[in-house]
C-alpha cells in the first residue's frame, strides 16, 4: 500500500478551558478528495489548521508523504482559508504575481487563470470582487504553486447556489489533475457530491469515517417515504413517523419495507399522489451521529 | 530571499502608493505646517528675548540668581544658566540669534556677547548698561540670523515621518494580522523576517522619497539654512526612519487589536511629540525630562539633523547620535523579529 500523502495520529489540541481536538487518527490518499465534516465548535478548523501548519499542535504526529512536516510541506501544499483578506488595492493579477513568486515552483499564470475563469477580472482590484468571483481567486491563490495537496476550510459558504455548482466543477478539475484535496464544509451535499472520503467529527473526535456510500450502508437499511400531510389521514397515524416541515406540513416514514409501509398507507386510504421515496443522505447520517443540524 | 523580500516589497509599496488618501497625507501635512509655521513667525522672527547666564557651577535646571547681577532683576526676560563648560556652544547661538545675549558673570570674566546684528541684542544691551550693576566687557559676535522656520523644519519632517513609520508600518501589519493576511501569508514560504524586511524597505524608500521632495519643494520657497552636507542629512534621514520602523515592528510584534495597538502607538509617538524637540528646544528643562528625551529615537534624529544644518556639522560629530540611532534600530528590530506572531492566537 502506497504512503498516504497526509497522516494524522493522536493529534490533540488542548486549550485552558477545552479540547479543541482530543485525539485524531486518519490517513488521505494521494489523489483524493477527503471531507472532513462537524457541526460548529467540532475542532474541525483547528484539524485542518493544524494539519496546515498554521496552528501548532498540542500532541499528536502529523506527518507529509511520510515525513514530518516541513519546508517541503509549504512548498507543496496549497491552502484556502475560510476567510483571507489580502492587501489593498492590489488587483487580481498583481495578487496572483505575488502569491506566485513565493513558491520555487509555481503554475504558468496564464494556465492558473483559465483553470479559475479569471480572466474577465484581472486587472479589478481584489477587494471589489463579488463572493463567487473572490473565492474563485483565493482558490487560485491556493493553487499557484502546482500544490500536491490543496487545503479547502468552508469554500462555498456564503455562495449562492451557482457559484456554488461553478465552484464545485473547479474542485472536480482540480480532483482530475490527480491533486488531493482536503474539504471541510457544511453542506453535506457539497461532502457527497465532491468528496472520495469523509470523517465526520464532534467534539475533538472522529466519529465516522469512510466513503459516503459506505458510511449510508453501514448506518442504515430503511428508506425514507415523505407525503404531504394532507395526504395523511388521521388512521394511518398509528404508522410510526414524525412531521418534518410544520409549515407546509409533510410527514416522514423511515421504514426498511418500502412496499408493506405503501400497503399499509393504501389501507388508510392515503393519497399517493403527492408521496416521495428517498434514500438517507450524509445529512441523515450526520444528525442521527452528531443529533445535530449543519448550518452554514 | 531576495526574490521573496522584493516580492513583498513590491506589493506593499502598491498598496501605499495607490492608497490616495494616506500618501497625500504624507505631503500634505508636513508642507502645511511648514508654510503656516513660517508666516505665523515670519519678519524679523519671533522675538525670543532670551539671556544666557555663565556662572560657576551653574546647571541647566537652576535659574541664575538674581543677586548675582542687577541685570537679572529685568521683567520679560528668560534667563537661563549656562554651565561653562557649553560656553562655545552658546556664543554660537548668539551668533545664530537664537539667543540674545551671553553674560558670563564668573569672577575674573565679566563679558557679554550680542550679535551685532540683533535688534533685541541691541535692546537687552541698553537695559544692561542702565540697570546700575558692574560694567560688563562687550564681545561682538557675528552671524546670520537662523529662523524659527529653519530650526522648526527637522522637527515638523521628523515628525512626519515618526506617524508615517509608526502608524503606516505598526498599525498596518496589526491590520494584517486582524484580517487573516498574515495567516494567509504564513502558509507561504515566505519567512517572518523577510516578510518585515519588505515592509521596513518599503516604508523607509517611500518616506524618504516623500521626505526629499516635500524638504526640496518647501526649500524652493524658504530657503533653509543649511550649513552642512546634504548627503549626511540623508544618512540621518535613512537612519533615523529606519529606527522609527524598527519601533513600529517592536509594537506591531504580536497585538492583534487595532485599538490596543492605536493606543500604543499615541502613548509613543505624543511624549515623543513633545519631549524629542520637534517644536521647542528642550535646553532648560529638567534634567528628568532631558533623561527621557534622550530614549527617543526622534530626538537623536533631529538634534543630528539640525547639528548638520545650523551648525555645519559632519558626520563625525554627530556620530554618538548615528551610534544611539543604530544601536536602538537593532534592538528594536531583533526583538520585533523574535517576538514576531503571524496569527492572533
Amino acid at each position: 500500500m502506497s504512503v498516504p500523502i497526509i497522516e494524522v495520529r493522536n493529534l490533540r489540541k488542548h486549550y485552558p478551558k477545552v479540547k479543541a481536538v482530543d485525539g485524531v487518527d486518519f490517513a488521505v490518499r494521494q489523489g483524493i478528495c477527503f471531507g472532513l465534516l462537524g457541526p460548529n465548535g467540532a475542532g474541525k478548523t483547528t484539524t485542518i489548521e493544524m494539519m496546515e501548519g498554521i496552528t501548532r499542535p498540542s500532541s499528536g504526529e502529523i506527518l507529509y508523504k511520510g515525513e514530518p512536516q516541513g519546508e517541503r510541506f509549504r512548498q507543496e501544499a496549497g491552502i484556502q482559508f475560510q476567510s483571507t483578506a489580502l492587501q489593498d488595492f492590489l488587483t487580481v493579477r498583481e495578487n496572483l504575481k505575488f502569491f506566485s513568486s513565493l513558491y520555487p515552483k509555481s503554475l504558468p499564470l496564464e494556465e492558473l487563470i483559465d483553470i479559475c475563469r479569471l480572466r474577465d477580472y484581472l486587472d479589478r482590484d481584489a477587494s471589489k470582487l463579488s463572493g463567487g468571483q473572490r473565492q474563485r481567486m483565493l482558490l487560485a491563490l491556493a493553487l499557484v504553486n502546482d500544490p500536491d495537496v490543496v487545503f479547502l476550510d468552508e469554500p462555498t459558504t456564503g455562495l449562492d447556489p451557482q457559484a456554488r455548482l461553478n465552484f464545485w466543477e473547479l474542485v472536480n478539475s482540480i480532483k482530475a489533475r490527480n491533486k488531493t484535496v482536503l474539504l471541510t464544509t457544511h453542506y453535506m451535499e457539497e461532502a457527497y457530491n465532491l468528496c472520495d472520503e469523509i470523517a465526520i467529527m464532534d467534539h475533538g473526535k472522529i466519529i465516522a469515517h469512510g466513503s459516503p456510500d459506505e458510511l449510508l450502508a453501514e448506518h442504515f437499511q430503511d428508506v425514507i417515504i415523505e407525503l404531504p400531510e394532507r395526504d395523511f389521514p388521521d388512521s394511518a397515524k398509528t404508522i410510526p413517523h414524525r412531521y418534518l416541515d410544520k409549515v407546509n406540513g409533510t410527514v416522514e416514514i423511515i421504514t426498511q419495507d418500502v412496499n408493506a409501509t405503501l400497503a399499509q398507507l393504501m389501507q388508510h386510504g392515503a393519497s399517493l399522489a403527492g408521496l416521495q421515496v428517498r434514500p438517507r443522505t450524509l445529512e441523515d447520517l450526520f444528525l442521527q451521529l452528531t443529533g445535530k443540524e449543519l448550518r452554514a | 530571499m531576495i526574490k521573496h523580500i522584493w516580492a513583498a516589497f513590491y506589493a506593499r509599496s502598491l498598496e501605499y502608493v495607490r492608497d490616495r488618501s494616506a500618501l497625500g497625507w504624507n505631503f500634505i501635512l508636513p508642507v502645511a505646517l511648514v508654510f503656516g509655521l513660517a508666516f505665523i513667525f515670519s519678519g524679523d522672527g519671533q522675538p525670543l528675548f532670551k539671556v544666557g547666564v555663565v556662572t560657576e557651577n551653574a546647571t541647566a535646571e537652576v535659574k541664575p540668581a538674581p543677586t548675582l547681577h542687577p541685570f537679572l532683576h529685568t521683567l520679560h526676560v528668560d534667563f537661563y544658566s549656562v554651565p561653562p563648560q557649553t560656553l562655545d556652544s552658546a556664543i554660537r547661538k548668539v551668533g545664530r540669534h537664537q539667543v540674545d545675549m551671553l553674560l558670563d558673570l564668573r569672577a575674573g570674566q565679566q563679558h557679554y556677547w550680542i550679535n551685532s546684528d540683533s535688534q533685541n541684542g541691541y535692546v537687552l544691551e541698553k537695559l544692561l548698561q542702565g540697570s546700575g550693576g558692574a560694567p560688563l566687557v562687550k564681545q561682538s559676535v557675528q552671524g546670520a540670523e537662523i529662523r524659527y522656520v529653519d530650526w522648526v523644519v527637522p522637527g515638523i519632517l521628523g515628525m512626519n515621518i515618526m506617524f508615517s513609520c509608526l502608524f503606516g508600518v505598526g498599525f498596518v501589519i496589526v491590520r494584517y494580522r486582524k484580517s487573516g493576511y498574515l495567516k494567509r501569508l504564513n502558509a507561504t514560504p515566505l519567512s517572518a523576517t523577510e516578510f518585515l524586511l519588505a515592509q521596513v524597505l518599503s516604508r523607509l524608500v517611500l518616506i524618504t522619497l516623500a521626505t526629499i521632495i516635500v524638504f526640496t519643494g518647501t526649500n524652493l520657497f524658504m530657503h533653509f539654512t543649511v550649513e552642512g552636507s546634504y548627503l549626511d542629512l540623508l544618512v540621518v534621514l535613512v537612519l533615523g526612519s529606519f529606527s522609527l520602523i524598527a519601533l513600529s515592528l517592536l509594537v506591531a510584534a504580536r497585538v492583534s487589536s487595532e485599538e490596543l495597538a492605536g493606543g500604543l502607538l499615541n502613548l509613543l509617538t505624543w511624549p515623543m511629540m513633545v519631549l524629542s524637540g520637534v517644536w521647542f528646544s528642550m535646553e532648560g528643562t529638567n534634567s528628568v525630562m532631558q533623561w527621557l528625551s534622550q530614549l527617543s529615537p526622534l530626538t537623536h534624529m533631529l538634534a543630528a539633523a539640525r547639528a548638520i544644518m545650523l551648525d555645519g556639522a559632519g558626520l563625525t560629530d554627530i556620530s554618538e547620535h548615528l551610534l544611539v540611532l543604530a544601536v536602538m534600530s537593532v534592538v528594536f528590530l531583533a526583538v520585533g523579529a523574535y517576538t514576531f506572531k503571524w496569527t492572533a492566537e
